[in-house]
C-alpha cells in the first residue's frame, strides 16, 4: 500500500441532536500510515465524529468514502467488518476471560465444532508479537492486567480484525507515563503497516509526537486541519478555545503567604505507603508525582481516613489527628478531589445544586441554607456553564463536572484540600479555570496537595514537587524540576545502579526518606 | 504543554447560572414526562375510567371511603419508598403489620387506658425492628433483601407461635376507632376518614424530610454510595434510619388495618409486595437515586384504582396477585428509561453520556455498598 494513500474521506459530515448541531460540515483525511490527532475541547464533537466513523451514530448529512467507495454504516459490526477499529476510552473486555478468549470473542478458531483453544492462544502470540508486545500471555485474565496491558488488549481485539483504520479515544488517559511509551511503539508499529490512525487526546505533547496532520475542532465545527510541523503548543491551544491563555500554568497570585504547617505527617503509613514523612504549609500548592501504583491515591486514601494510617502520626493545623473515615477527615477541615468523578466524586443523577451541597448536608447539615446561599456565586466563579442548577450532572461535560466537584468540596471551607489527578479528562478551557482556583485557594490560606500523572502540570504548578517510589517519598524536587530529573526519582533506575542509594539527581534540595 | 502559552483575555464575566432551567409551569411538564410525574396521571385516568364503568364511584362519599381504605397501602409506599430510594429493600414490612396488629389485639384487649401506651410500644417495637434491618444490612454487610427476608420468616413464626395463627383478641373501639372513624359533615367531601388524615399529615411530613439534609443525603447515597462514603455520609446510620422509618410506616398501617380488618396475624400477608409494586410504579429507580415520595404515594392509589377499576369490569379477583407481577416488571423496565429521557435538558442531546441505565437490582445481589 503506497504510504501516502486516502484511506478514508469524510466530508461535511453534520450532525444534530434533538434540534442541537453538534457537528457541523466536518471534513476529515485519513492517509494510510499517517496519524491523524483529533483534538478541541470537551463538547466540541471529538466523540460524535468517532462515533459516525464507528457506525455508532449515522450523520445527518455529509458523505464517508473508504478506498473511493461511499459507506454508510448503521451499526459498529459494519464499521469493524469493512476495516475501521474503535478503541473507546472505556474497555469492553471481559474481565474473567483470558486475553485470547476476548481477542476472539465471537470468532473463536474451531476444531470439530469446539473452540480450538491451542489455536487460539497461538494466533494472538503471533498478534502480540507483531505489535512488538512481550510479557502478555494469551491465557492470562483480563482482570489480572493493568490499565496499559488491558489497553493493548483492546488495540489487539482492533488489530485482529484486520483493521486498516483505528481510532482511539483518550488513550492515554488512564496511562501512567511510562506506559505511554510502550502505546508510542504500537502505534509505531501499526503506521508501518500502513494503517491510519485517528488520535483524540487533551495532551497537547502526545499528539505533536505522534501526530502528522492535526484536525481542530471547536463548537462542533472544524477550526483547520494543518500538518503537526506547522503549529506549536500555544497556537493549538488558542485554536482550541479560540481564545489565548495569558500563561498555561498561572503564577501564584501576588501577596500568597507559605504560613504554618497545615498538615503534617510523621512516619505515616497504611497497608500500602511507609514511613511518609510530610509537611504542607498554608499557601502552598505541593505536587505529588509518581508511576501508577506508586502509592499516590494510597497516601491521599490514608490522609483522608478511607484506609485510614496504621502507623505514624498525624497533625492538621498542629492539632494532632487520626481521621478513621472520610467523615472525621472533613471534620478536621480536609477535602479530596478523587480520581474518578463518576465513580467517587459525584452522584450523576441528581441535580448541580444537590451535588454542590452534597458535602455539606452530609457533614455539617446546619450549614445548609449558608451553604446553599453560596453555591450560585461559587459555581459562577468557578466558571461552570450549565443551564441552571437543577440541571442533572450527568448531562454535564466532564470539566463542568469536576468543577461541580471542587464546588462541591469548596462549601465546606477546608483547610487542606486534597485533588487526585484534579483535570484528568477535561478540556484545556477548564484545566485552566481548576489551575486557578488551586492559586487562588493558595492565596486564601488553604494548602493544596496535588497527585497528578500529567508531569507539566506538576512541574507548572507545584511550589515543591514530592515524589512517591513504591509506596514511600523518594524525594522532594523544587519548582520547576525538568521531566527528567522527576522521572529519574520516579523510578530510582537511571543513574542508581541499586535502589539502596538514593538516585542522584542535580535538584539541591533533594531530600531521600529512608 | 511545558511551554507557557501567550497572552490573555481575562474569563468572560458570567451571570449567575440560574436555579430553574424552565418556568414553573415548564417544570411541572416536564415533571410529568418523567415515571414519577407520569404516575399522577395514570392515577387521574384510572379514576375517570372507574367512575365511567361505575358512575356510583363518582360520589365524593365513595371516594372518600376508596381513599380511607387505601391509605394503610400508601402510607406503607411512602415507608417503602425511604428504603428503596437508599438503594434497598424491605420485605419485612407484612410481618410488622402482621405483629403489631396481634400486639394491639392481645395488649390493648378491653382497656381503654392500655391505647396510648401500647401504641407507643408498637412504634418503638417498630422502630426496633427498622434498626435491627440497617444495622444487620449495613454493618454486617448483608443484602437487605435477605435480611428483610429473615425479618419477615422471623417475624411470622413469632406471630404464629404466639396466636397460633387464629385471630386472637380483640381491642377496644376506642383503638380500633383510628383505622375505620371519620369527621362527619364536612361539606362537599361529606366525611373525612381518619386514615386520609393520617396519610395526608404523614405525606406531608415525607415531603418535607426529603428536602431536608437527610432526604437529599438518601438520595445521593442510592445514587452513588461510594461518593456519598467520600463526602463524609455516615452510610450506615442513614441507610438504617431509612429502615426505621419503613417499620414506622408498616405500624402505622398495622393500626389503620386492626380498625377494618380486625385482628388477624395473616392481616399484612403480601403487604411488603403490594407496597414495593405502589413504589414501583410511582417511577422510583430499584436500586436507588430516583423518585418521589408523593409519587410513591400516588403509586398506590393507582394500583388500588387499577383493582378497583378491575372489580367494577367484573375480573376475578384471583388475577390481582398477577396484575402485580406484570405491573412490578413493567414498571421497572420503563421507570429506567424513562427517567434519563425525561431529565435530559430540552432541545439538547448536546454530550449526552452513554444513556446508563441503571440496572436493577436480583434478588440476592447487591446494588451498592450494603
Amino acid at each position: 500500500m503506497p504510504a501516502t494513500s486516502v484511506v478514508l474521506q469524510a466530508r461535511g459530515l453534520t450532525k444534530s441532536f434533538v434540534g442541537h448541531t453538534v457537528l457541523e460540515d466536518v471534513d476529515l483525511e485519513l492517509r494510510a500510515g499517517e496519524v491523524l490527532g483529533l483534538v478541541g475541547e470537551n463538547g466540541a464533537g471529538k466523540s460524535t465524529l468517532m462515533k459516525i466513523l464507528a457506525g455508532v451514530h449515522s450523520p445527518d448529512s455529509g458523505t464517508v468514502e473508504l478506498n473511493g467507495e461511499a459507506v454508510s454504516f448503521s451499526h459498529p459490526v459494519q464499521a469493524q467488518q469493512a476495516g475501521i477499529s474503535t478503541v473507546f476510552q472505556e474497555f469492553n473486555l471481559l474481565p474473567e476471560r483470558s486475553v485470547a478468549e476476548n481477542i476472539y470473542l465471537g470468532r473463536e478458531p474451531r476444531r470439530l465444532g469446539l473452540v480450538d483453544v491451542g489455536q487460539m492462544h497461538r494466533d494472538t502470540e503471533e498478534l502480540l508479537t507483531g505489535l512488538g508486545v512481550t510479557g502478555l500471555r494469551p491465557g492470562q485474565r483480563v482482570r489480572s492486567l493493568s490499565v496499559a496491558e488491558q489497553q493493548i488488549v483492546e488495540i489487539a481485539k482492533a488489530v485482529s480484525y484486520d483493521a486498516r483504520i483505528i481510532s482511539m479515544d483518550e488513550p492515554t488517559a488512564a496511562l501512567a507515563e511510562h506506559e505511554v511509551e510502550l502505546l508510542y511503539g504500537i502505534i509505531g508499529t501499526l503506521t508501518a503497516r500502513g494503517v491510519a490512525i485517528l488520535y483524540v487526546s487533551h495532551r497537547l505533547k502526545e499528539i505533536f509526537r505522534l501526530c502528522d496532520t492535526i484536525t481542530v475542532l471547536k463548537d462542533g465545527r472544524q477550526v483547520t486541519t494543518q500538518p503537526a510541523s506547522s503549529l506549536d503548543d500555544a497556537e493549538l491551544v488558542r485554536l482550541m478555545v479560540g481564545r489565548s491563555i495569558s500563561s498555561f500554568f498561572p503564577d501564584p497570585v501576588e501577596g500568597t503567604v507559605v504560613g504554618e504547617p497545615a498538615l503534617e505527617l510523621r512516619d505515616a503509613g497504611n497497608g500500602y505507603v511507609d514511613g511518609v514523612d510530610l509537611t504542607l504549609r498554608a499557601g502552598e500548592v505541593v505536587g505529588i508525582a509518581g508511576l501508577q501504583g506508586s502509592g499516590r491515591t494510597e497516601l491521599f486514601e490514608g490522609i483522608f481516613g478511607v484506609r485510614p494510617f496504621t502507623r505514624g502520626t498525624m497533625s492538621i493545623a498542629g492539632t494532632q489527628v487520626r481521621p478513621r473515615s472520610p467523615r472525621a477527615a472533613i471534620r478536621a477541615g480536609l477535602a479530596m478531589v478523587t480520581e474518578d468523578r463518576k465513580a467517587t466524586g459525584l452522584a450523576l443523577n441528581q441535580t448541580i445544586l444537590d451535588n454542590a451541597l452534597g458535602v455539606v448536608r452530609a457533614v455539617f447539615p446546619r450549614r445548609t441554607a449558608q451553604a446553599r446561599r453560596d453555591v450560585p456565586g461559587l459555581l459562577s466563579s468557578l466558571e461552570v456553564s450549565a443551564r441552571a442548577t437543577d440541571q442533572e450532572v450527568q448531562f454535564l461535560s466532564g470539566g463542568n463536572q469536576q468543577k461541580v466537584v471542587l464546588a462541591r468540596w469548596l462549601t465546606t471551607e477546608p483547610r487542606v484540600v486534597l485533588m487526585d489527578e484534579p483535570t484528568r479528562g477535561i478540556d484545556v478551557g477548564a484545566k485552566h479555570s481548576i489551575y486557578e482556583l488551586m492559586r487562588s485557594l493558595a492565596a486564601d490560606g488553604v494548602a493544596v496537595l496535588m497527585v497528578s500523572s500529567e508531569l507539566p502540570e506538576v512541574i507548572g504548578m507545584s511550589d515543591r514537587i514530592l515524589v512517591m517510589r513504591d509506596g514511600r517519598l523518594a524525594g522532594e524536587l523544587p519548582a520547576g524540576s525538568s521531566e527528567e530529573t522527576v522521572l529519574q526519582l520516579a523510578t530510582g533506575v537511571t543513574v542508581a545502579p541499586t535502589t539502596t542509594t538514593p538516585a542522584p539527581t542535580d535538584a539541591p534540595t533533594e531530600e531521600v526518606a529512608r | 504543554m511545558s511551554t507557557p502559552v501567550t497572552t490573555s483575555t481575562p474569563a468572560p464575566a458570567r451571570t449567575a447560572i440560574p436555579a430553574h432551567q424552565r418556568g414553573l409551569g415548564g417544570r411541572l411538564l416536564a415533571a410529568v414526562l418523567t415515571p414519577g410525574g407520569a404516575v399522577f396521571v395514570l392515577a387521574a385516568v384510572l379514576l375517570v375510567a372507574t367512575i365511567q364503568a361505575n358512575p356510583n364511584f363518582g360520589d365524593p362519599g365513595v371516594i372518600m371511603l376508596f381513599l380511607g381504605r387505601t391509605a394503610p397501602i400508601a402510607i406503607a409506599a411512602i415507608g417503602q419508598y425511604y428504603v428503596i430510594v437508599s438503594g434497598e429493600f424491605d420485605l419485612s414490612m407484612g410481618a410488622v403489620i402482621g405483629t403489631q396488629v396481634v400486639l394491639a389485639g392481645n395488649m390493648i384487649g378491653e382497656d381503654p387506658d392500655k391505647v396510648v401506651p401500647v401504641t407507643v410500644l408498637m412504634l418503638l417495637v417498630g422502630a426496633a425492628v427498622g434498626f435491627a434491618n440497617g444495622v444487620l444490612t449495613t454493618l454486617l454487610k448483608v443484602p437487605s433483601f435477605i435480611v428483610t427476608l429473615g425479618m419477615m420468616l422471623a417475624l411470622g413464626g413469632l406471630v404464629s407461635y404466639l396466636t397460633g395463627g387464629a385471630a386472637t383478641g380483640n381491642p377496644v373501639d376506642e383503638f380500633r376507632e383510628i383505622g375505620r372513624g371519620r369527621f362527619e359533615n364536612v361539606p362537599v367531601l361529606e366525611f373525612l376518614p381518619y386514615p386520609l388524615i393520617i396519610l395526608v399529615v404523614l405525606a406531608i411530613a415525607a415531603t418535607l424530610l426529603m428536602r431536608r439534609p437527610f432526604g437529599r443525603n438518601l438520595l445521593a447515597v442510592g445514587d452513588n454510595p461510594e461518593s456519598a462514603e467520600r463526602s463524609g455520609t455516615s452510610v450506615w446510620w442513614l441507610k438504617t434510619r431509612a429502615f426505621m422509618i419503613s417499620s414506622l410506616a408498616a405500624s402505622v398501617s398495622g393500626i389503620l388495618l386492626v380498625g377494618y380488618a380486625g385482628v388477624h396475624p395473616s392481616v399484612g400477608d403480601g403487604y411488603e409486595f403490594t407496597a414495593i409494586t405502589a413504589v414501583v410504579l410511582g417511577g422510583v429507580l430499584l436500586g436507588g437515586g430516583r423518585g418521589w415520595v408523593l409519587s410513591a404515594a400516588a403509586g398506590a392509589i393507582a394500583l388500588e384504582l387499577l383493582f378497583t377499576l378491575l372489580t367494577v369490569k367484573e375480573v376475578e379477583s384471583t388475577w390481582r396477585d398477577t396484575v402485580q407481577g406484570v405491573i412490578i416488571i413493567v414498571a421497572v423496565a420503563v421507570a429506567a428509561r424513562g427517567w434519563q429521557a425525561g431529565r435530559r435538558p430540552r432541545g439538547s442531546a448536546r454530550r449526552a453520556p452513554s444513556t446508563r441505565i441503571p440496572t436493577t437490582p436480583t434478588p440476592g445481589t447487591t446494588n451498592g455498598d450494603n
